[in-house]
């Protein structure tokens, strides 16, 4: 608590210092080695943040081995095949290690701040979100220390990484990443209901900071982007370990399928990357301009805008495969499209610019430099979104040059703006201006040295992705040239490294809010406590710090919400959607290592499936499974001993929510979209081989019989009794509510049964052709998700049985009855896919 | 503007935009390069860039000016009706415009580029790890093959069909055109029309492994008479040894195996998984354009070939006997 809070009174001050001595005592991180046990967003946030940070470092050395392999023709610095596990892995980290992940990380950090929350909904998902990541990360990067790196570039085009490829180059890549994909996915749900549901009381949606609606579309188009991959993954894994032949062409496979799932994933992973940087810049610019941001709908706007479009670019990738001209024509349009929001965005902040008082500083020296650079990359864009300049430009330096304007200039340079920017509201230290001058024009200049002559190195007929090329080519030069101009950015790199790990002690504390910014993040104390806020504060503008007065002083206070800790427990606010109305206290974990454990565990499952060791893939697989059953179990829709909670201000608010009122609902709802979109990548494989084969089924499809149906027959009947047993225990009728969800148990065995037994009599052998294939992976995936259903049916009954779970204190069963609409949903599908559609085909 | 001024204005311009190519530009390096077109195709598009780069220039000295003038030569505050305009022209009507006009003009330029009307030859090109089986169909109905080599006569349009038993490859000729990409599985076409002489040098352009980087090929565009002359010659068997060191190494060449991948036409050596070697002598480059074709570079292919070309399934001969191999590279050489 800051030291000039002037209180109204002795009475209230002394009432005040106590909250203040309970709130630190709940939300205190743990000492030691129990400190890893930490789950605090600001604990597992700057983790997150900092691990990420590395693995850019790690691509980065990455990127100098290339660049010094390439500074002069017929180099033999590295050999083909380390060059090309080099290429490989600066590309598949960047893009999948730091790109996406830092954008998570950092928003798990700084979310909560910037909504006056305490913390994220569920801080131990991203706690597990991160040790996923970290040791997925490990394992992928490790490998190039064995020589075993993938080598078969970051987007793994089959056939060449499925049947030409020996080792476990290819299996690292997809089941490593195919790991932090799941994490990727965990920290979208989290930081999905935190933006919907933990903002603070007032804060409307259209008040929300920008910062928020960006992580709002972009959590939103991981949920629809990396199921996809996931999608393929499972496919290509499938042909790797099991030969069944969706690639593989003498069996009526086809690698352009990969191609379009790659690509559908790849595309919008582009914004992805590039969205959440234009929200620093979006959150920095009304700062530097002293006034809010001009065009605050039209930003909004453009940003869901560009987020839809970005999914109806990937065939762009896809031009030289000789697509008809149709497909360019349509696919062109749509890339040349999406230049227009991301126009707007810009120009949105030049608006803002021109309108405000400008102030001059490091974080805004990096806007201004990504701005140049990433108009620049925004222009080749458009030229490149020409399809008859494509068949010139793909595959070649230009599109390297492209590529490293538009992610070192929309991504790259706003994440360091943003580190410059918000380093004192996470360490209470600021950096160096003169440190930050320095590194900023080795960094510009040095960038520019290295990619602007690779635009000519590209049409001068440089292919990408060589490891070597010939003196006579005449390229050396440039190459040189850009080989020089990356050891200059890197040294800029390094100022920036140095001048965030140079001790800071002797350095003055920051004074609070330094920058003088208008958002509810700059609330935070010099130095910042554990709690966050003191109090959650009522919002009534999108820049509360500049137009609500004495705000900072009542929040410190304690005369807001939540100022106080009676029982001793973590509690956040929930609200509403739409309004921000407070509808529940939360109650949020602690420090548990229960976490990483079931990390460690989930890692085990991939890596042991890595190298093949199936049984012991298995017993790690299960032992995850037990691990977060045991902590669902333990920690989560705990029934409280009191049912409401005085929040401060005359309200008083329920502790226990179910339904869609909770936070879990809403998990459960947006994680089981992501799901949906997964399946509906593996039906559109389906189809993707009905446009691309005559005889797809073909024509000696064996019979399924009844199976099919019997399946369908079941689960819907599952799916009904679980909806019975959920009503059924509103009524407290304990009997017939473990009748209707104990038979709906034993009719999810049969239904799975029938399922398999379908393809299995009928002698459907998924290896011998794409088409059995293809309903096999159907069927698998059914198969595994109706495993998790009935686990989910008889953790209801067990929670009931055990008093943990009642007619009023029934979120388990609710959100197991929303899961199991998916569920009938995905068999019904399934169903109509693999037995239906043969018939009318 | 008339064709002519129209002629003019783009000439000065793209003469005016390469001389900072040319600074780096040597003879060679046109050769390429699609910035030195030598077909229709590649001109057009080469049109196209030089405009694109003209204007993309101009809108980002632009977006600099009013950044620059915002935060550095006027930082102070403007009205914001102004700033409200400016998202909207900016922002919105200006990208509308351009971007409406460039796109129907890169649609209108695609059924030029891609039209297969009034071929005047069919080459099948197959993208092979890592180097390119080449058929001519001819008018006489027997193909010939030869590899990592294509010929052109100027002035006629050539259809290629291109195709791949591996992995994914992609054709690309930069100074003749657009590339496309050689995928299991399917047939793609690409048409071609030359219209200058001269040699020029394709490459796959889709990452294929190790040695993706060695997998080029030499181009000649030849007049149509000199053209025909050399495909009749390509189309005859191979001619018996002259010297008694090449008839030493034809001996050589099918004691120790060749033949089970190399077909040299007229000899018992008929393999087809690796190049066909009928004329290989007469070639332009050896390796998929990595070395010259002489004895000397003969010998340090067969002698050395998975240390110049990593991962190439030809198994290195250097076990050979030493006077075994120049007498192979003696025999190939004169394989013309």
């Amino acid at each position: 608590m800051n030291e000039q809070t002037d209180y109204r009174d002795p009475e209230e001050e002394a009432l005040a210092l106590a909250q203040a001595e309970r709130l630190a005592k709940a939300w205190k991180t743990p000492k030691g080695w129990r400190y890893w046990s930490a789950v605090n967003n600001t604990e597992v946030g700057l983790w997150y943040t900092g691990v990420s940070f590395i693995f850019f470092l790690f691509a980065g050395v990455l990127a100098l081995l290339i660049r010094a392999q390439l500074a002069v023709p017929e180099n033999d610095l590295l050999s083909a095949e380390t060059y090309n596990q080099v290429f490989t892995l600066h590309g598949s980290v960047m893009m999948f290690l730091f790109g996406v992940p830092m954008f998570e990380a950092f928003s798990i950090l700084i979310l909560p701040q910037m909504l006056g929350a305490r913390d994220l909904p569920f801080p131990r998902l991203s706690a597990y979100g991160f040790w996923c990541f970290l040791i997925g990360g490990v394992f992928v990067s490790g490998s190039i220390f064995f020589g075993a790196a993938p080598q078969g570039g970051w987007f793994m085009y089959p056939p060449l990484s499925t049947s030409y490829s020996e080792g476990l180059g290819p299996d690292i890549w997809l089941l490593g990443l195919s790991f932090i994909e799941v994490s990727s996915l965990a920290a979208a749900v989290e930081l999905i209901v935190g933006v919907l549901k933990t903002r603070p009381p007032g804060m409307r949606i259209n008040l929300m900071p920008l910062y928020s609606w960006y992580i709002l579309v972009v959590a939103g188009m991981i949920l629809f982007a990396f199921p996809p991959l996931i999608a393929g993954d499972l496919l290509f894994e499938m042909e790797r370990a099991f030969d069944w032949p969706f690639f593989d062409v003498s069996r009526g496979g086809d690698p352009l399928l990969w191609q379009h799932l790659f690509w559908i994933f790849g595309h919008p992973e582009v914004y992805i990357i590039f969205l959440p940087a234009v929200a620093l810049v979006a959150t920095i610019v009304p700062t530097a301009a002293r006034r809010p941001i001009v065009g605050y709908s039209w930003i909004v706007l453009a940003a869901v805008g560009t987020g839809f479009i970005s999914f109806g670019l990937w065939v762009h990738h896809m031009f030289t495969t000789g697509m008809p001209a149709v497909s360019l024509a349509f696919f062109s349009a749509a890339s040349e499209a999406v230049a227009i929001p991301t126009g707007v965005q810009i120009f949105c902040f030049l608006a803002t610019a021109l309108a405000g008082r400008f102030v001059k500083s490091v974080p805004m020296l990096f806007v201004s430099g990504a701005l140049a650079i990433f108009v620049l990359g925004g222009l080749t864009g458009v030229m490149v979104a020409i399809a008859p300049f494509d068949f010139q430009a793909h595959d070649t330096y230009f599109i390297v040059a492209h590529l490293h304007y538009v992610l070192i200039g929309g991504m790259l340079f706003p994440v360091i703006a943003g580190i410059y920017y918000f380093f004192p509201l996470i360490t209470s230290k600021k950096l160096s201006d003169k440190l930050g001058k320095i590194g900023f024009w080795l960094m510009f200049i040095g960038f520019n040295v290295a990619f602007l002559p690779m635009h000519f190195t590209g049409l001068l007929g440089m292919p990408r992705r060589v490891y070597t090329y010939s003196a006579d080519s005449g390229f050396g030069l440039l190459n040189m040239v850009s080989s020089i101009g990356a050891f200059v950015l890197a040294a800029g790199v390094a100022v920036l490294v140095w001048d965030v790990l140079r001790p800071k002690g002797k350095q003055p504390t920051c004074e609070r809010n330094p920058w003088g910014a208008g958002t509810l993040e700059w609330l935070v104390e010099m130095p910042g406590r554990a709690w966050g806020v003191r109090s959650i504060p009522i919002i009534r503008s999108r820049y509360p710090l500049w137009d609500q007065p004495n705000l900072m002083r009542d929040v410190d206070a304690g005369r807001f919400y939540l100022p106080d800790a009676q029982e001793g427990k973590r509690e956040t606010l929930i609200s509403t959607i739409i309004d921000a109305d407070p509808i529940q206290c939360l109650r949020v974990p602690g420090p548990t290592f229960k976490a990483l454990w079931a990390a460690i565990f989930t890692g085990g499952l991939f890596i042991f499936a890595t190298y093949k060791l199936y049984w012991l893939a298995i017993a790690s697989g299960t032992l995850a499974l037990i691990t977060i059953l045991i902590w669902l179990w333990r920690d989560t829709a705990i029934i409280p001993a009191k049912q409401t909670k005085d929040i401060g201000l005359g309200v008083t608010l329920p502790i226990y929510a179910s339904g869609a009122k909770s936070v879990g609902w809403w998990a459960m709802f947006i994680t089981m979209i992501g799901n949906m979109s997964a399946f509906n990548s593996l039906v559109f494989g389906y189809f993707f081989f009905w446009t691309v084969h005559d005889d797809f089924p073909p024509d000696n499809t064996p019979d399924l019989g009844f199976w099919p149906v019997a399946a369908l027959v079941a689960i819907l009947l599952s799916w009904a009794l679980t909806l019975w047993a959920r009503r059924l225990n509103n009524l407290d009728h304990a009997s017939g509510y473990y009748a209707a969800l104990g038979l709906g148990a034993l009719l999810t065995v049969a239904g799975a049964y029938a399922l398999w037994a379908g393809p299995h009599f009928a002698g459907m052998d998924p290896t011998s052709n794409v088409y059995p294939a293809t309903v096999w992976v159907l069927v698998l995936w059914c198969l595994i998700h109706l495993g998790i259903g009935l686990i989910m049916q008889l953790y209801c009954l067990a929670r009931r049985a055990a008093g943990r779970m009642t007619a009023t204190h029934d979120i388990d069963i609710r959100n197991v009855a929303l899961y199991w609409h998916f569920m009938a949903i995905t068999l019904a599908t399934t169903v109509a896919v693999i037995a239906g559609f043969p018939e009318v085909a | 503007m008339t064709w002519r001024e129209k002629d003019r204005w783009q000439r000065l311009f793209s003469t005016g935009a390469a001389l900072s190519i040319l600074l780096f530009s040597t003879g060679c390096e046109r050769r390429q390069s699609a910035l030195h077109p030598a077909s229709v195709n590649a001109e057009r598009i080469a049109d196209l860039f030089w405009w694109m780069v003209g204007g993309g220039l101009i809108i980002w000295a632009v977006v600099m000016a009013i950044a620059f003038f915002a935060t550095r030569a006027h930082p102070e505050a403007h009205g914001v009706r102004s700033a409200r305009w400016l998202i909207l022209g900016g922002g919105v009507a200006f990208p509308v415009v351009v971007l409406t006009g460039l796109l129907i003009y890169g649609l209108m330029l695609m059924p030029q580029l891609s039209s297969t009307a009034d071929i005047d030859l069919e080459i099948d090109v197959a993208g092979e790890q890592w180097w390119w089986r080449v058929t001519y169909q001819t008018a006489a109905g027997e193909p010939v093959e030869l590899a990592n080599e294509i010929r052109l006569p100027v002035g006629q349009r050539a259809l290629f069909r291109l195709t791949s038993p591996d992995v994914i490859h992609s054709f690309w000729i930069p100074p003749l055109g657009g590339k496309v990409d050689m995928i299991p599985g399917r047939t793609n076409t690409l048409v071609l029309e030359p219209t200058q002489t001269g040699t020029f040098r394709g490459a796959c352009a889709e990452y294929c492994g190790s040695s993706h980087a060695l997998m080029k090929f030499e181009v000649m565009v030849m007049e149509p008479d000199a053209f025909a002359d050399w495909l009749n010659r390509q189309a005859q068997p191979a001619q018996p040894p002259q010297s008694e060191s090449a008839r030493q190494g034809q001996t050589a060449f099918l004691a120790n195996g060749c033949g089970a991948c190399h077909t040299v036409r007229g000899t018992e050596a008929n393999g087809t998984l690796g190049p066909d070697l009928t004329h290989v002598g007469s070639r332009l480059s050896l390796g998929a354009g990595i070395l010259p074709v002489d004895p000397e570079a003969f010998t340090r292919w067969i002698g050395h070939t998975g240390a110049i070309k990593p991962d190439v399934k030809m198994p290195s001969f250097g076990m050979l006997p030493e006077d075994q191999l120049p007498a192979m590279a003696q025999y190939l050489s004169e394989l013309q």
